[in-house]
């Protein structure tokens, strides 16, 4: 075991799945550093969740190879089991039991002593605002509750790595950002996360480096602001009241397209200082004043449906990416 | 902690998992403990006039015929109790939390182990209980020598481990509770078809053979001949392959399914 690997939470090359003829995971390569948040961004059916169970051990490759916490999942997957902490898309708590009977069957199972399980289990119902109903029945629990005792069961054996397959899909915003505040307390204190999602925001928000995946391969790799400045989108908008001024500006700025119906033109730009000067010193010479003036740049939804779905629908930027990785 | 000891202590946990949903949620235990105590007072009060003139070479009355459908009867009550088995085995499945248990360095069995152990407890609470009405109606089992109290209670474990590893089977066969408790339905039917309520010897000959060769029938000769002296003959040893063989079936029946991969 190298160093390098050492440092490195989870590490894959080459992972495939298919289940029957379908092709769900074609090789892909992950490197996630220790106690950074890595997000796998894609659409429903891109193969996250499979992509999640294969590093948690729930399922195994057809083929490549994964280290998770430096053990193969394949050849010591209860090593694996012992470093991390699951949280699938669909809630995994015993509605039968009450949140706090949930809490100490999970410390039972890391075999935490009696006394030190109670102790986790009170403290993490309370960190997770869970203290006041900790004596009902979880199916009684609102989708946000049940989502935070979820979280809270799987922070019980102090893992080092977590695992959240979209954790706040079907969640209302307050409960969404409940849950961001504490995936974020979860880094602060050196857990590293594998989130995926097929939230935009929720990427951009909480993590570090995001891979966008689709149709089973990573189409793009980078964090939030190397992926936005991966596909065109960025510009800059300017809008006249007046058609003159707006014909003269159009003649002075070659390249620009008229934007919308309206007296509206649309400069490619990647919203710099020194382009924004550049570009205002050229209306100032051609003595043209623009009614109003907005800088565009590029989103992760840009970037989403750039790298993301049918290709005919979009003018092929996934490509071009492709080969300049 | 050896491993050994590892897993036995994630099997208690299970264990207790279970019967606390048991004890929290007992409708469906006792559901399914009204079929054997109905067709107990039906066969008896209704039937038992009719029924009992078939039995013993003819002129047994009412309470000899008690005396003859209670084995039955409470070979049915386990039967009937490891349906539930197979409802809580197929309603577990098709709930995340078993694929929480998956990812966590635990037992990989004790799952299932949690739910057999925990089912034939149950089992075994549900036989006393049925055995309590029956002797509150007038049964006595007075002559049996205290090995065979032993014996008759070590039968009904081994019979109720059999049923609950091919109910457990049947649960994770199934894609819900409903299918479940369809497919384990059998396990609590079978008796109508065994020795259970008229002699298989009194049957139409054609029909004999279905009643004979299958487990419930030897299983409960076995059992009355412990429990009122009977003779058993060679249906202690049938009882006991059969029993074995059926634990051992779904034991790997059990396994192989669990340890399925679940896309």
């Amino acid at each position: 075991m190298t160093t390098a690997a050492r440092q490195c939470a989870i590490a894959a090359s080459g992972l495939r799945k298919s289940f029957g003829e379908k092709k769900v995971l074609d090789g892909i390569d992950l490197r996630v550093p220790q106690g950074t948040v890595f997000s796998l961004l894609g659409p429903n059916g891109a193969g996250k969740t499979t992509a999640v169970k294969i590093l948690s051990t729930l399922v195994a490759a057809d083929g490549g190879r994964a280290s998770v916490a430096g053990h193969d999942v394949a050849a010591d997957a209860q090593a694996v089991r012992a470093a991390i902490g699951v949280t699938g898309q669909f809630s995994a708590v015993d509605g039968l039991l009450t949140g706090e009977e949930n809490m100490l069957l999970m410390a039972d199972l890391h075999h935490l002593p009696r006394r030190e399980g109670r102790r986790v289990a009170a403290e993490l119902l309370e960190r997770f605002a869970l203290a006041e109903a900790a004596r009902k029945p979880a199916a009684t629990y609102s989708g946000g509750m049940k989502r935070r005792l979820d979280l809270a069961m799987t922070l019980v054996g102090r893992p080092r790595i977590i695992f959240l397959d979209e954790p706040t899909t079907g969640l209302d915003p307050r409960s969404r950002h409940a849950v961001w505040g504490l995936i974020r307390d979860l880094v602060g204190e050196g857990v590293t996360v594998f989130l995926t999602t097929q939230y935009l925001d929720e990427a951009d928000d909480l993590a570090d480096r995001i891979a966008v995946l689709d149709d089973g391969r990573i189409t793009a790799e980078g964090s939030a602001e190397e992926l936005k400045r991966l596909v065109p989108g960025g510009h800059v908008r300017l809008r006249f009241t007046d058609q003159a001024a707006y014909q003269d500006a159009a003649a002075v700025l070659g390249g620009a397209a008229a934007d919308g119906e309206g007296l509206s033109l649309r400069i490619p730009s990647d919203g710099s200082q020194r382009a924004l000067r550049s570009l205002l010193e050229r209306l100032e010479a051609a003595g043209i004043e623009a009614d109003e003036l907005t800088v565009h740049t590029p989103d992760l939804d840009d970037v989403f449906f750039a790298l993301t779905g049918d290709s005919t629908r979009l003018v092929q930027p996934a490509r071009s990416t492709e080969a300049a990785r | 902690m050896s491993a050994l000891a590892l897993a036995a202590r994630d099997a208690y946990t299970m264990l207790r998992r279970n019967l606390l949903h048991a004890r929290r949620y007992p409708s469906l235990t006792l559901n399914l403990l009204l079929t054997p105590i109905m067709l107990l007072l039906l066969f008896v009060y209704v039937f038992g006039d009719v029924l009992s003139a078939g039995i013993g070479g003819g002129g047994a009355d009412r309470s000899a015929y008690l005396a003859y459908i209670v084995p039955g009867i409470l070979l049915m009550t386990i039967g009937g109790t490891v349906v539930g088995a197979a409802v809580s085995v197929a309603t577990d499945m098709t709930e995340g939390i078993v694929a929480r248990f998956r990812t966590l360095a635990i037992h990989r069995g004790s799952v299932l182990i949690g739910h057999v152990v925990g089912s034939v407890l149950q089992s075994v609470m549900s036989v006393v209980l049925v055995a309590a009405i029956a002797v509150a109606i007038g049964f006595r089992s007075t002559d049996a020598s205290a090995l065979e109290w032993l014996a008759a209670a070590g039968l009904v474990v081994l019979f109720a481990t059999a049923l609950t590893w091919i109910a457990v089977g049947m649960g994770l066969a199934s894609p819900n509770a409903e299918a479940a408790s369809n497919m384990a339905m059998p396990l609590i039917l079978l008796p109508l078809i065994s020795s259970a309520f008229i002699p298989a010897e009194t049957m139409p000959g054609w029909f004999r053979p279905v009643a004979e060769y299958q487990p419930f029938t030897p299983a409960i000769e076995t059992l009355r001949g412990l429990l009122l002296g009977t003779r058993i003959g060679d249906d202690g040893w049938l009882a006991a392959s059969w029993c074995l063989a059926l634990a051992v079936l779904g034991y790997f029946w059990s396994t192989a399914l669990f340890n399925r991969e679940r896309g």
